[in-house]
Parts: structure tokens; C-alpha cells; sequence
């Protein structure tokens, strides 16, 4: 097997481990007082986890020179749009149980609803043409487009997240940090290039 | 008006069964042990009366309904003192020390006073009471608690007519109170009643819960439980009760007027501004409940509030 393949088994390893703790807790030691919103707030910290860590990858690979991070991007962006799937299901199922109303009436009443209802959308068009033959068929440039929906399904996930605790902002606002660091890193770079692209026209002329 | 409900259902129809079994066992036993003179930590056990009280009504407030497995209600607690997570409060508070603790009374009465704690475990008959316990951000339990009316207390403090309000806080400690050191709430933790509200029959000093002390995760050694308002109302740990004319302005209110009031009733026609207060999740249970109006005590409390606009005064 080759060192990649091995990899990403590996990686879907570790990705699958937060729902397996969750199923294990269930059947042994409980999740608690209060299993449902244990169950929603883990699947939701891990949707936010990995939707961060596939927008790291690019910066981490660039600025360490590595290539192996980049074969795992896929993974972890899908990973976490199943463990944002996760979360909507048991919101919908357990938490409103299947009630129709009650959820129209959260997502029309509450903006954090909404915006958590938005950003997983977000990630459906990102998710759905993540295989390599979607890239062909959509041509690089429009799958480029639909993949950088991701950026936004983030900042709406760090709200969303933001806008649930009652006071102690510290985690969710450690979330908008990151993506802020990260923005900051992709507007530096793009700025940079910009500016060696003029130097490089400029030279040109000169020349 | 109906200020109290006190039912025909024994106490042995209202807890849970094992637990109200068990409680009558031991308390055998503890009589035995203290003719005997055994070791007092076999007292110490979870879930088992306390020798120290003696409990006499017993009144169930919740419509005979199931109390709520007390490991879940001694493991589940919003105490920001010590953690803003639910579920590290129990560890974070387990040596929080509430021997000598005193209460002292202040304002406007005939009677200021510095209480021990123990004076005021031993000045009224304790009875307990089940009642519902409706957190605003939507679980309940039902749990039965040890004290007695806040009103008894009171009277024996003398309240002049200057005394409009009564305000109470929370012990300061940083030392004790890991949670104190961030500034996540403006402390002490300050809550308020107005004072037909402090003087309504049904709310309680507590000193206890299932029949024992009360745990220091739940507000050890001295709580305020006034069931129709949210949970957050219940101040926890009292250090001083002070009788005043203005309006106090309570801890959460500090910390976002927008989407805290003084009131605080338990209202399901009055959203949190950032969820629904429609229903709630009763802990233990998978379907969620409608929330009732002054979580079910209109009855007793809702001719307090007549003519007010419960949307403003939220």
C-alpha cells in the first residue's frame, strides 16, 4: 500500500473517533444528564473542527513546504460536513422531534438557527463535488468556486456557535480567532502575489 | 387566595421509589447508629437522609411528577462560580468549605443581624417540597427540596416600609471560587425579589435536597428556590440577604439587559431573544414538554403580576 493511501486510513481513523467516543458513552457510561445536547454540541464542535482544520492545511503546506497535509484536505472537509449532517439530524430528530413546526418556527424566529441552517447548506455544494470527477467534469475554475463556499459555512458556524452560550465566549470566539488568523494569512498571500505579479509586468516593461 | 397545595399523595407515591425506601431504612438505621454511637461519616452517603434534619411536611408542588434522578441533579449545574461547564461544577466545588458561613441582614429592618448558618438550619421546622426547576436555557428536573418559606425568615427580620426589594448575594472568594477569577459575570452574583414576590408562600430558603444537605454543587449551604422563575433566579451560596427600596439590578442583568430581567418568570410566550422558552427538555426524558406559564404555579403566583406587560417586564 502507498504511503498516502495509508495515510488517509489513518486520518479517517482519528476522524471517525469523536462519534465512536459518543456511541461507546451510550452504551457504557451514559452521556450524561442531558444526552441530547451532548450529542448535539459534540457533533457541532467537530463539524467547526475539521471545517478549520481543512482551511489550515493550504497555509500549513505552504508555509512548511510539506505536500502530505494536502492529501488529507478532502477528508477532513467531508468529515466535517458529515459531522455537520450529524448535528442538523439529531437537532431535527431528537432535539424538535420531527416537529415541523417548532423547527420552521426556530429557523424563522432565531438568526442563530439560521445561520447554523445556512452554513450547512453551504457545505452541501463543496461536499457534493469533492470527487475528482466532479473537478473534471465542472472544469477547475467553477469547482474552485464551489469549494470556496467552505469560508463562509465557516464564519457562519463560528456565529452560530457564538451566538448559543449565555456568557462564557471564550471557545467560540478561540474559533473566530483561527479564522481570522487564517483570512489574515490568505489576504497577506494574495496580496503578496499581487505585488509580484506588477513587479514582474513592471520589470517586463522595462526591459 | 390558594397559597398552598398540599396533597393527599404520600411522599412514597412522589419519589422515587427505591430512594424513599431507602431513606426510611436508613433512617432506621440512623437512630440505631446514634443509640449506638457509630461512625457520623456513614451519614455522608449520596442520597441518604441526614441525620441533622429532621423534615416534616412534606408537600409535592409538581404534580405528583417523578423527581429527577438525583445523580443527574447533583451532576448537571449551573454554578459559574466554579465552572461555566454544567458538568465540572460537582469536581470544582467538592472542597468548597460552607462551615463557618454566616448570612447577614441588612438594610431596611428592625432586625439587622450576622446569622450563623446553623441558627438558621435550626429557627424553622423544615419541611420538604417537590418542586419543578425550569432553567432558562431549557432543561427542567423536578427536585425535591429542604428548607423553608423565605417569608418566615422575613418576618423575623423586620422588613420597614422603606423595604421594597430584597437583594441577595453570593459569597466572594476567589480562592474558593476558581470561576471568580475570570470575569465571565460581575461578582458577587447578585439576585433580586420584589418583596410580595420574597413573601409569596412558595418561595423557599433551601438547606437541602433528597432529603440531605445540599450538595455544595447546588448551592450549599443556603439557596433561594422560587419555582416560577428561572433557574438562574435561585441564587446559590448566600452570604447576605439586605432589605432595600431600589430595584436591585442582579447579576445577569449586568451582564445583558437586553436578554435578562428582573423578573425572570418562566414564560413561554416570551422567547429568549436568541431561543425558544416554548418548550423545554425535562432531564431524563427524549421528547420535549410544553413549558407551562410561571412553570405551572399561575395559581399561586400569576395575581402578583396582573396588569403588567410580561413582554416588557421579561
Amino acid at each position: 500500500m502507498r504511503f498516502a493511501d495509508r495515510l488517509k486510513i489513518v486520518f479517517c481513523i482519528i476522524c471517525l473517533m469523536p462519534v465512536s467516543w459518543l456511541v461507546f458513552l451510550a452504551f457504557t457510561l451514559g452521556l450524561g444528564a442531558n444526552p441530547i445536547e451532548k450529542v448535539i454540541h459534540t457533533t457541532g464542535d467537530w463539524a467547526l473542527n475539521f471545517l478549520l482544520l481543512t482551511l489550515t492545511i493550504t497555509p500549513l503546506c505552504s508555509l512548511t513546504g510539506w505536500s502530505w497535509p494536502a492529501k488529507l484536505r478532502k477528508i477532513s472537509g467531508i468529515f466535517s460536513f458529515l459531522y455537520a449532517g450529524l448535528h442538523f439530524i439529531t437537532y431535527v430528530v431528537l432535539d424538535q422531534g420531527l416537529s415541523w413546526s417548532a423547527i420552521s418556527d426556530d429557523v424563522i424566529k432565531h438568526k442563530r438557527i439560521a445561520v447554523g441552517f445556512g452554513s450547512l447548506l453551504l457545505l452541501v455544494p463543496p461536499a457534493v463535488t469533492s470527487t475528482s470527477s466532479m473537478k473534471r467534469l465542472l472544469g477547475y475554475d467553477r469547482w474552485k468556486n464551489l469549494q470556496s463556499t467552505v469560508y463562509a459555512a465557516a464564519v457562519g458556524g463560528a456565529v452560530h456557535y457564538l451566538w448559543l452560550v449565555k456568557k462564557d465566549t471564550r471557545r467560540p470566539l478561540a474559533y473566530v480567532v483561527v479564522l481570522f488568523i487564517l483570512f489574515g494569512y490568505r489576504a497577506l498571500a494574495y496580496l503578496l502575489k499581487q505585488r509580484k505579479k506588477r513587479r514582474v509586468t513592471l520589470s517586463d516593461g522595462n526591459s | 387566595m390558594i397559597t398552598k397545595k398540599e396533597t393527599d399523595i404520600p411522599p412514597s407515591e412522589i419519589t422515587d421509589e427505591g430512594l424513599y425506601l431507602n431513606r426510611r431504612e436508613f433512617i432506621a438505621a440512623a437512630a440505631a447508629l446514634v443509640v449506638t454511637g457509630a461512625a457520623p461519616d456513614l451519614f455522608a452517603r449520596e442520597g441518604d437522609a441526614d441525620p441533622k434534619f429532621k423534615v416534616g411536611k412534606r408537600g409535592a408542588y409538581a404534580g405528583g411528577e417523578k423527581t429527577t434522578p438525583i445523580l443527574d441533579a447533583t451532576h448537571y449545574n449551573n454554578f459559574y462560580e466554579f465552572s461555566t461547564e454544567k458538568e465540572d461544577v460537582a469536581e470544582r466545588s467538592k472542597n468548597f468549605r460552607t462551615r463557618p458561613w454566616t448570612v447577614s441582614v441588612e438594610g431596611h429592618v428592625n432586625k439587622p443581624k450576622v446569622y450563623d448558618i446553623d441558627e438558621i438550619m435550626k429557627m424553622f421546622p423544615l419541611e420538604e417540597r417537590i418542586y419543578r426547576f425550569r432553567c432558562v436555557e431549557g432543561w427542567s428536573m423536578v427536585i425535591p427540596w429542604v428548607g423553608f418559606p423565605l417569608g418566615d425568615f422575613m418576618k423575623r427580620c423586620e422588613p420597614t416600609s422603606n423595604a421594597k426589594f430584597v437583594e441577595f448575594m453570593t459569597l466572594k472568594d476567589q480562592k474558593q471560587m476558581p470561576g471568580q477569577t475570570r470575569n465571565v459575570l460581575d461578582w458577587p452574583y447578585v439576585e433580586g425579589l420584589r418583596l410580595d414576590e420574597a413573601l409569596n408562600p412558595l418561595a423557599m430558603l433551601t438547606v437541602g435536597m433528597y432529603g440531605k444537605v445540599l450538595p455544595n454543587q447546588n448551592g450549599a449551604p443556603l439557596r433561594l428556590v422560587v419555582p416560577w422563575k428561572y433557574g438562574f433566579k435561585n441564587i446559590k451560596s448566600i452570604v447576605r440577604i439586605r432589605f432595600v427600596e431600589q430595584m436591585p439590578i442582579s447579576a445577569w442583568m449586568k451582564a445583558n439587559p437586553g436578554e435578562y430581567g428582573f423578573y425572570s418568570n418562566v414564560n413561554p410566550e416570551v422567547d429568549h431573544p436568541r431561543w425558544s422558552q416554548a418548550r423545554e427538555r425535562r432531564i431524563g426524558e427524549i421528547a420535549k414538554r410544553k413549558t407551562l406559564m410561571f412553570n405551572g404555579y399561575g395559581e399561586q403566583v400569576a395575581h402578583m403580576y396582573e396588569g403588567m406587560d410580561l413582554r416588557k417586564y421579561f
